[in-house]
């Protein structure tokens, strides 16, 4: 396969992911709206840094609103992490890589870049919000169905796979970072229902809040908040699952290429700090420090995997 | 009152004899148009728009700012063509292209055509699209024109005459394609009805076409890839879908290097050597060392690389000198020369405005003439006399006065026309056709091709680009 394609089938699934978690912030935030009366503008503050675009949100915008909030999270094209930039650039990337694609993968991105374009050609109004999130979620899972259903389990399949992981595990490492003081032990001892709220965000930003209640004591408990995120192996947003994930695909690829890059050393590394540590280990070690270390860990194996195949 | 409007009104209709009956080779369609709600049918073309959208069967049009992607308008009525009528053109455009090829050997190597007076040399060899770096070189199998396209329009039950030769990288085969595959999704019954031969296999001849070229420094099983400018280019898709298709790699100059005298492209194995390469890229961007030294599109140094034998470049280097609009006045000439027969298609009467005598001529005929670019494609910078303005006339006739060796002129011809689906029924635009043709050790033509149509009622422009719409194209048993 061309380095270009594998770099643009990563890239590809990377925006797709990307699109999703904006999408999956922006409802979070409305959530906690509708919990009190209005999200206040704190609230907002930490959905821009969860996604990442604080500052960029600042060079745009010279007051925080959660009018100008969403529209920056959902269609700003000067964030390229908004939806639409999002789902822009990973059809672009599609496009690019047409030829490694399956119809059904490419007709199910194409469409949902028609389809999110019409509707997010004007400034949404709130009470679209709620339909917009739907689409938005709709249209994501049937570009992952046909994805899953249609392509063949090769090398396409490993590189778009690990631009998945990559991405979501970026996103869930920075949504814990941004809130990471609510879950510490000092704080969390307070227990007020403010944390509560806050907690219930942590989880709704990742889609989890229902699944912590099967796996958890339904009484949300910091440490089990972040244990559920890190370490669960069973939760398809944890930093361990995509660590799973990201090991596995690089393995098919050592053994198919029969070469082993500086990328498999840090995937394996990262995957048996996260099997080893227990949740109590890394908070006393500092939850904060350990997540800035999993975020430069995780782009340097970005950029390992770009050079151990040649992507550019 | 609607049937006619606009039209040429001696255009020959290819489904309508003048009787309003069905001219043979429609007869089938034309019963099962008759049982048609017409509301059905404007549903089905919608839905055909969808589905081109959908698979996102597009073109970008250049100097349009805001619509990078748009749609060609398919037209749903089948543009038919019977045996017999295809038979005749086919060989004509077979003794067409072997006579393009035969010349571009000798152009490159003797110029027995120009020694011989038939063909002036400062034409040839003052003509941008002669490439002196190919003198002397013969590409592998004596191949230079892999992939044709040729065009052609008809004007009357027998006359079909060739417009241009579109001898460098011709496109639109991908539409030929697609429209067969959504007639077919659309309306299964047709092809029950009639007895369409099928051009669905064009890839795989495609295929096994530049496969038999490979260059003599290959051994084993020939690497194909396509070379494309990149996903800005208008005609994207079509490259995409083409190795697609094929099976094949989609390549950008920028995965490509040359290395130990062999192109090889960058894979996520390192790099893997090219031993075919269908480029879709112009003569000037192909090799930053030999031509256009600022071209990011090509490949450094595959110049040399080809002229040692280790690459099959199609459609060769410098053929654009067979298909250009200064040359083609000469076919007539050159199928004789080459053939040792008359051409058994017609060329359009052409005056090189180059000759003082034509020049005049065209001056004082403006208003029936259209007037074309040497060098120009696409229908961009051309004069169609009969619809232009006085004052564009006017301003046109400057340009062609400042430099007229830059133009040639033909009389409006008639071109036929097939009806197109409107919302009152149906009725007729004029049309042409585009062929396609492969070259390996033998020339295949395959049974069908690209019909354009003008949308707009009695237009003679077709282009894409100008607004005009594509036919699926049926060549019938018989």
């Amino acid at each position: 396969m061309l380095g270009r394609t594998a770099n643009g089938l990563y890239w590809m699934f990377r925006y797709i992911e990307r699109a999703e978690n904006s999408a999956r912030l922006i409802d979070a935030g409305l959530r906690m709206a509708l919990t009190r009366s209005g999200a206040t503008e704190g609230d907002w503050d930490g959905v821009l840094q969860s996604a990442g675009v604080r500052e960029l949100y600042d060079e745009v915008h010279e007051t925080l609103t959660s009018i100008d909030a969403i529209d920056f999270l959902l269609r700003d094209r000067a964030n390229p992490s908004s939806v639409m930039s999002c789902i822009e650039a990973g059809r672009h990337n599609a496009r690019m890589v047409r030829t490694a694609l399956t119809r059904e993968t490419w007709e199910a991105t194409n469409e949902c870049y028609l389809e999110m374009k019409a509707m997010l050609s004007r400034k949404a109004r709130p009470t679209d919000m709620p339909e917009i999130i739907d689409a938005i979620k709709r249209r994501a899972g049937l570009i992952r169905g046909a994805f899953h259903g249609t392509m063949l389990r090769n090398e396409i399949f490993n590189f778009s796979r690990i631009g998945t992981f990559i991405e979501r595990a970026d996103n869930t490492a920075r949504i814990l970072d941004v809130k990471y003081y609510v879950l510490l032990p000092a704080v969390a001892a307070v227990g007020s229902s403010m944390d509560n709220v806050q907690w219930e965000s942590i989880l709704r930003s990742v889609s989890a809040h229902r699944a912590y209640g099967w796996v958890y004591d339904a009484e949300l408990k910091p440490a089990n908040i972040a244990d559920f995120l890190i370490s669960n192996g069973r939760m398809p947003r944890s930093l361990a699952y995509c660590y799973e994930k990201i090991a596995s695909n690089l393995g098919y690829l050592e053994r198919e290429y029969g070469e082993r890059h500086a990328a498999h050393e840090t995937a394996d590394r990262t995957l048996a700090a996260l099997r080893s540590r227990s949740i109590t280990d890394i908070m006393d070690q500092g939850l904060h420090e350990y997540l800035e270390d999993f975020i430069s860990q995780n782009n340097l194996l970005g950029q390992e995997i770009s050079d151990g195949y040649r992507f550019n | 009152m609607v049937k006619n409007k606009g039209t040429t009104p001696l255009a020959f209709d290819e489904m309508m004899n003048a009787d309003s009956s069905p001219r043979q080779p429609y007869s089938t369609y034309h019963e099962w148009y008759a049982s048609q709600d017409r509301n059905r049918l404007i549903t089905k073309s919608k839905d055909a728009e969808n589905i081109f959208r959908k698979t996102g069967i597009t073109f970008a049009v250049y100097g349009h700012a805001d619509s990078s992607e748009k749609l060609i308008p398919f037209d749903l009525i089948p543009r038919i063509i019977s045996g017999r009528e295809w038979r005749k053109l086919a060989q004509g455009i077979e003794q067409r292209v072997i006579a393009l090829n035969a010349f571009l050997d000798d152009i490159y190597h003797k110029q027995e055509i120009i020694r011989a007076g038939r063909v002036p040399r400062e034409l040839i060899e003052k003509n941008v699209a002669f490439l002196p770096q190919m003198i002397g070189f013969r590409p592998p199998g004596g191949v230079y024109t892999h992939i044709v396209g040729t065009d052609i329009v008809r004007t009357g039950e027998d006359q079909f005459y060739v417009l241009e030769d579109n001898a460098r990288t011709p496109s639109g085969v991908s539409y030929m394609l697609e429209n067969r595959e959504t007639m077919m999704q659309m309306f299964p019954e047709l092809f029950h009805q009639n007895r369409v031969r099928p051009v669905e296999n064009y890839p795989n001849l495609l295929r096994q076409s530049l496969a038999s070229l490979a260059p003599p420094g290959c051994s084993g099983k020939p690497r194909v890839a396509v070379l494309t400018p990149g996903i800005y280019n208008s005609a994207y898709y079509e490259h995409a879908f083409l190795a697609d298709m094929m099976g094949v790699e989609l390549v950008e100059g920028s995965d490509l290097r040359v290395i130990d005298g062999k192109v090889k492209m960058r894979t996520t194995r390192g790099y893997e050597a090219i031993d075919v390469l269908y480029r879709r890229v112009d003569d000037d961007f192909l090799d930053p060392l030999t031509f256009r030294p600022e071209s990011a599109l090509g490949v450094p140094g595959i110049m040399d690389v080809y002229r040692a034998g280790n690459i099959t470049i199609a459609n060769a280097p410098g053929t654009g000198i067979s298909d250009d609009k200064a040359i083609y006045s000469y076919m007539p000439e050159i199928v004789e020369f080459y053939t040792g027969r008359k051409p058994l298609l017609e060329n359009v009467p052409t005056w090189r405005c180059s000759e003082p005598q034509s020049l005049k001529y065209v001056l004082e005929h403006l208003e029936e003439l259209v007037v074309k670019e040497v060098h120009g494609s696409g229908g961009y910078g051309m004069l169609v006399g009969p619809t232009a303005s006085k004052k564009e006339r006017a301003m046109f006739a400057e340009k062609l006065k400042a430099r007229p060796t830059n133009y040639i002129a033909q009389p409006t011809l008639s071109l036929s026309t097939v009806p197109i689906l409107v919302n009152k029924g149906i009725a007729p635009r004029h049309v042409d056709l585009r062929p396609y043709v492969l070259v390996s050790d033998k020339v295949q033509i395959i049974p069908g091709g690209l019909t354009r149509v003008a949308l707009k009622a009695g237009s003679l422009v077709v282009n894409s680009s100008q607004g005009g719409g594509t036919k699926d194209t049926w060549v019938l048993e018989d």
